[in-house]
């Protein structure tokens, strides 16, 4: 069967098994490895893209429910939230491993493009299905909270 | 198909394959238990005895895991046969459809997606607060269910057309993976709660 996929902009058409993850999709048909398998079945958040800006975990959704609609992948992000997290995540060297951190950025920018002045309970809520096995739970909060001010400047 | 994509899959099958089988011995599906048509309390000829008689036999509904995890007291649901918190640990939200950043359709589609055993439905989301079922007795989720204030406004026969034809509700009997399905039918509950409101609505004690 063959889809019709808007990834980052971009017409990309898919011919395979409605029913295969969009991770699948994107990493292995489409090439673009920034974003990450962890666990499968939607437990660590390594797999988040935005679908019309909103998360979703990739690993867990059909490509079949995504054709037609707006998919960004780590490698898509432009939006001002997003350049904003981008630098807060370099000025305060945030990454460890690196592994969990496409999708940890994937989950911050949906959330300040939802909520620009989040509360740290917004965040640990946002960010509560991103795992990080190095824990740089603290310097992705503070990062967040850094690319706000840097949105409200 | 590249050698490079295929070892990547094999891997990601033995990977899901193993967490499939753990997750299969922790809790098997068991047969759906059965749910008794209102004809069987006709012999109970008080009609308020009759009629708590029959919310009792709807409670086995109400009370199942497959209802009360998305019935939360609090902010978070729970999941599985046992109940158990959500994980990851989401909350409901301003809007009972989760976090601004974490909403219950990052991960629950629009159906059950057998893969990563994830259930789904178009219309996911948790209970409002006011219809918390969790920690209560069966007399005050029968109590709650009839209050207007606390169901969302509806009349007798609107939770009657709810509990008997609501998408979201029948999911329950069609929860994919290895989660147990609500006990009978929707059909047999719809019958149950509306002998319940044919016979006057009486609750069991609190």
């Amino acid at each position: 069967m063959s889809l019709s996929l808007t990834v980052n902009g971009a017409r990309r058409d898919f011919d395979g098994d409605p029913d295969t993850p969009l991770l699948w999709v994107i990493r292995d048909e489409l090439g673009l490895t920034g974003t990450k398998y962890g666990c499968g079945i939607a437990q660590c958040g390594a797999c988040t893209v935005h679908v019309d800006g909103r998360t979703l975990r990739s690993c867990s959704a059909p490509v079949s429910a995504v054709a037609g609609r707006q998919i960004t992948t780590i490698e898509g992000l432009g939006s001002r939230a997003a350049k904003a997290v981008q630098k807060a995540w370099v000025e305060l060297d945030v990454v460890q491993c690196g592994y969990c951190q496409s999708g940890q950025i994937m989950s911050a920018t949906a959330l300040l493009e939802q909520k620009p002045k989040p509360s740290d309970t917004d965040i640990d809520h946002a960010m509560a299905g991103n795992i990080c096995r190095c824990a740089t739970y603290h310097r992705i909060r503070a990062a967040i909270h850094a690319a706000s001010a840097q949105l409200a400047g | 198909m590249s050698p490079t994509v295929i070892a990547r899959r094999l891997s990601m099958l033995a990977a899901t394959l193993s967490t499939a089988m753990a997750a299969s011995m922790a809790a098997s599906p068991v047969q759906a238990e059965d749910l008794r048509a209102p004809e069987a309390f006709s012999s109970i000829g008080d009609t308020a005895e009759r009629s708590r008689a029959l919310f009792v036999e709807a409670g086995k509904v109400l009370q199942h895991p497959r209802c009360l995890n998305c019935h939360p007291v609090g902010e978070r649901p729970s999941q599985g046969n046992d109940g158990h918190p959500h994980s990851p640990p989401v909350v409901r939200g301003p809007d009972d459809h989760g976090a601004i950043g974490l909403q219950c359709a990052t991960c629950h589609q629009a159906a059950n997606f057998e893969p990563s055993r994830v259930p789904g439905h178009p219309l996911w989301h948790v209970a409002p607060k006011s219809m918390a079922w969790q920690t209560r007795s069966l007399g005050e989720i029968c109590e709650q269910i009839k209050d207007p204030r606390r169901n969302g406004g509806k009349s007798l026969a609107a939770i009657q057309e709810h509990m008997a034809h609501d998408s979201l509700v029948g999911w329950g009997w069609h929860p994919g993976g290895n989660r147990d399905p609500a006990p009978g039918t929707q059909a047999q509950l719809g019958a149950l709660v509306a002998a319940w409101i044919d016979t006057g609505a009486a609750c069991p004690a609190r």
